[in-house]
């Protein structure tokens, strides 16, 4: 097992965690009825996810932090997402077009993860948690279609988050020491692997959607080593304010 | 006498129900993984979550330590999420249990993956039985059901998805 392996898990456990968080803010604020209760579904799947791999890397770290410890008592340049989900959800649109281009990923990384054999038990949580996401991703796909094949205005407008999003998608296929360690252990391919499959899926939903993809230009990056936007500190403040508050507190 | 507790924890187990569908036990749900005894001689009973963020998985363990508690104290319940859980363990009887309590049941088994090919197969109304129903929306009342309607007699309807 690679020793930075913790440092790994964390980035899996704070991308679900942080999205989680955002996903969790439409909750009585979605379009319809039904879209709300689908996105505080997602939320809490990807919540449900977060604790059981913040409880593996801190397991796997040893210092005796659990999954409140890593989730409440670290800062924002503690935190190891990918900057795509800590920014705002903007309207229905963004958060939409944001989920499909995080599910699609998360659909191939936990299909690697669940096949290796050097670690079980993450394993274990990436096979549970790759049911969760492929519904996930039917339904951000199904959304990003509806909404850009629909009328000239939700068209016009899905472009443009497909526009505003896009220059952060590259982070995820970036790899680092930390991902080069976990390859040579066996236990993930390398992030830049992913990609081809990640861009064939995706063109194919936008082409469906009568969306143009863009051209990648920028390239936006930091998160992995805790360069984040002010849009994460902010988040954190809410998340994190009662257990700060009150150590341990429970209800 | 070992197996007199396990006998006996796994009786009780028997009655503990799911808070989101009361007229299941956890053990038709296929939830309970196996109980046995550890060398110290505590009961472990190895529980699987449903969904990872399955809010009911700790007011489950609640439930189990206190119909537990008065009679067989010394027990541990270990959370276990390989392999993973299926529709697949819900036994025939509890989904006939389900169609009687309103909830259309999994239909088939989760290797076919129907929905997310973006066809959804047929799912009767468990009113009127009416094959003429529709998907209204994947995420319903809670993470594992999605949200249809009859058709035929208009009733709206939870279904448990394959998963
Ligand atoms: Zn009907």
């Amino acid at each position: 097992m690679a020793d930075q392996e913790h440092e790994w898990i964390l980035r899996l456990g704070d991308d679900a965690l942080v999205l989680a968080q955002r996903l969790s803010e439409w909750c009585s604020h979605g379009p319809a009825l039904e879209e709300d209760i689908a996105l505080s579904n997602i939320a809490l799947d990807l919540l449900g996810q977060a604790r059981a791999l913040l409880t593996l890397a801190g397991q796997r770290e040893g210092l005796g932090r659990d999954e409140d410890a890593l989730a409440y008592f670290r800062t924002d340049r503690e935190f190891r997402n990918a900057l795509l989900v800590e920014l705002p959800n903007g309207d229905f649109g963004d958060t939409i077009v944001r989920q499909m281009l995080f599910d699609q990923f998360a659909v191939l990384r936990y299909e690697a993860l669940a096949s290796q054999t050097v670690d079980l038990e993450l394993a274990a949580i990436a096979a549970k948690a790759l049911k969760e996401v492929r519904y996930h991703a039917a339904h951000s796909a199904q959304w990003v279609v509806r909404l850009g094949d629909g009328t000239e205005e939700s068209h016009r407008r899905v472009q443009e988050s497909l526009n505003m999003l896009w220059p952060y998608t590259a982070e995820l296929f970036e790899d680092d020491a930390v991902s080069k360690a976990c390859n040579e252990a066996g236990v993930l391919p390398l992030n830049a692997s992913f990609t081809a499959r990640w861009t064939e899926q995706v063109r194919a939903i936008l082409e469906e959607a009568t969306l143009t993809c863009p051209e990648s230009t920028a390239l936006l990056t930091g998160g992995r080593s805790g360069r984040h936007t002010e849009h994460l500190s902010y988040m954190l403040a809410e998340m994190q304010v009662l257990q700060r508050t009150y150590p341990g507190a429970e209800w | 006498m070992v197996s007199d507790r396990i006998a006996q924890v796994e009786r009780i187990l028997d009655g503990v129900m799911d808070p989101e569908l009361p007229f299941l036990t956890i053990t038709e749900l296929g939830m309970i993984q196996g109980c046995d005894l550890d060398e110290d001689g505590t009961v472990v009973i190895r529980l699987t979550p449903t969904y990872s963020g399955c809010p009911a998985t700790d007011a489950i363990q609640d439930d189990i330590k206190s119909a537990l508690q008065p009679v067989e104290p010394r027990f541990r319940i270990d959370i276990v999420h390989a392999p993973a859980w299926t529709t697949d363990w819900i036994s025939a009887e509890a989904r006939e249990k389900m169609r009687l309590n309103g909830i259309a049941p999994p239909e088939g088994t989760s290797a076919d993956k129907a929905f997310l090919l973006g066809k959804s197969h047929t799912v009767p109304c468990p009113r009127c039985a009416s094959e003429d129903t529709r998907l209204v929306s994947p995420f319903g009342s809670t993470a594992c059901k999605a949200h249809y309607q009859c058709n035929a007699c208009a009733e709206p309807f939870d279904h448990f998805k394959c998963f």
